[in-house]
């Protein structure tokens, strides 16, 4: 039977261990239904770790990560990966994609069925990619691509979707455009945490923000955790630059 | 028409054709995985490393198969395993693993007693020499990888798009890792038939590489592989009879020439289209 309790994820005193250094230490904060997180620090601050942490894919050295209600189910987390992690050799069109999110539900042996293949042009059609369908996905924009990759965690009926550097390869106008799809996912009721490195002003769009750099620097509203002292931890001097013309006097008017 | 039966009429041709249409359908099949995977080393490795096992059959006076398929599924997964668990990169564990098992072939052949195996027939296969017991073999063999191939077909095809996203959804990668090694080890044992060890990375990759060029979706890679890996092996199965040609270079060379035709072609398409 399906977990309906509402979903959670608890973070407790978490320190992941990478390649012999330590990559996140004393991590802890707690997400429930209908948030739209931004996860932000540079590169190499942990915030990939962190997500791996969250599906169970990186061993955890000490604390814990706890998911809640039906953040517990089988196919409950959708991962949006990075540019990177993706072999883009492997000739894969859009549909083709979307239709990997039904994957863990056919199990082996069983090919997607008329229900399948309805829910994938339904959830293409929300991300507005039904036309491109028969598109390679290398044929596409990087917006375009990560709407590609939502649609597959639509299509997988996760409860919760984590996003690994969202905005990297994607201009500014499609990164409002995956925002606006994302800010959607939460008034379902889902768990959305996005990690970016860019301190771009969409960053007031999220409901909190969690700033790491092996550990937490801030968590909460954008307009309370972006202070100076917080910039600086995570930017150094740059971050400051930033503050006060781009943040502290924005807040609201975005 | 007779120019094309008349080899027929021999049984030992009806066998070879039969193994050479198993071997081009079945190569571009595993090899369509190979080539987008990258790893085309580890294919290559493989074919060279379940020699020791085939020794180990002429001298037990068994058909190659039943030592090489087990010695190249254990291959297969020591290979996974030392690179996996080792710090050493995957492409070293894979040579030194690859050259100190065709190694120990070779010195087990050179000492081996009493036993008929030409080894060029080995090393470039000799589909005109396969018995009654190799074809059967063959087939059941070939049912097996179809239906690993079918079963696992969406988690491979997941893992090999986005490992990560796949390991998050709850697939296990590398068991689908493990399956696809053991269905590899099992199509070179069936392709070392018509092409031998050397050569059956011509069946292996190139069919599924012109089929890359070719083809737009991974499932078309797979099939239009499939077609030119059975025109290559009959192809070369005619040309080795009636030019007096041995069969797996014959067949190599025609699946390299097809490739370089998908190649020509593409780039002739492309050049249009830039104008």
């Amino acid at each position: 039977m399906r977990d309906t309790a509402e979903p959670g994820i608890v973070c407790e005193g978490l320190c992941v261990v990478r390649g012999g250094h330590t990559a996140l230490t004393d991590v802890s904060f707690s997400v429930g239904p209908g948030t739209l997180t931004g996860v932000l620090g540079p590169n190499g601050a942990g915030k990939s770790t962190l997500f791996g942490a969250i599906a169970g894919t990186l061993p955890v050295a000490q604390g814990s990560v706890k998911l809640l209600g039906a953040a517990t189910e089988r196919g409950a987390l959708a991962y949006v990966p990075q540019r990177d992690s993706i072999n883009w050799a492997f000739p894969a069109t859009v549909m083709d994609v979307v239709t990997m999110g039904r994957t863990w539900r056919l199990g082996l042996f069983r090919q997607p069925g008329r229900r399948d293949r309805d829910t994938v042009r339904t959830c293409l059609e929300r991300v507005g990619l039904w036309e491109q369908r028969s598109a390679l996905v290398t044929e596409l924009s990087g917006g375009q691509r990560q709407r590609v990759f939502i649609a597959r965690a639509l299509a997988q009926e996760a409860c919760c979707v984590l996003l690994d550097e969202a905005f990297s390869g994607v201009d500014v106008g499609a990164q409002e455009g995956i925002v606006e799809v994302l800010q959607t996912l939460r008034d379902e009721g889902k768990i959305v945490l996005l990690a970016t490195h860019d301190l771009t002003n969409l960053s007031q769009r999220f409901d909190r923000v969690l700033c790491i750099n092996h550990h937490v620097c801030a968590y909460g509203p954008p307009n309370e955790a972006f202070t100076t002292e917080v910039l600086e931890e995570l930017y150094g001097s740059h971050g400051i630059e930033f503050a006060p013309n781009h943040f502290t006097t924005d807040v609201g008017a975005s | 028409m007779d120019y094309l039966l008349d080899p027929f009429q021999y049984s030992f041709m009806v066998r070879a054709m039969i193994v050479s249409v198993l071997v081009g359908v079945m190569c571009p099949l595993l090899g369509a995985y190979v080539i987008t995977r990258g790893r085309a080393f580890m294919g290559d490795a493989l074919a060279h490393s379940v020699l020791p096992g085939m020794v180990v059959a002429f001298l037990l006076g068994i058909s190659p198969f039943f030592a090489a398929v087990p010695a190249g599924i254990v291959i297969a997964l020591l290979m996974g395993a030392v690179s996996r668990r080792t710090g050493i990169s995957e492409d070293t564990s894979i040579g030194i693993i690859f050259a100190g098992m065709f190694a120990l072939g070779l010195v087990m052949l050179s000492r081996a007693t009493g036993i008929n195996v030409d080894i060029e027939d080995l090393l470039l296969g000799q589909v005109l020499g396969v018995s009654q017991t190799d074809v059967f073999v063959s087939l059941g063999l070939t049912a097996v990888v179809l239906a690993g191939l079918y079963g696992f077909h969406r988690q491979l095809v997941y893992t090999t798009f986005d490992e990560v996203g796949a390991s998050v959804v709850g697939i296990k990668t590398s068991l689908v890792e493990y399956v696809l090694l053991a269905l590899l080890a099992l199509v070179i044992v069936i392709g070392i038939q018509a092409a031998g060890i050397v050569l059956v990375m011509a069946m292996l990759i190139t069919p599924a590489a012109t089929a890359y060029l070719l083809a737009r979706r991974f499932v078309e890679v797979m099939v239009i592989g499939a077609l030119v890996g059975a025109t290559s092996a009959v192809s070369g199965l005619y040309l080795s009879y009636y030019a007096d040609l041995p069969s797996g270079p014959a067949m190599a060379l025609v699946a390299t020439m097809l490739f370089a035709a998908a190649a020509v072609a593409k780039r002739g398409r492309m050049a249009r289209r830039a104008i």
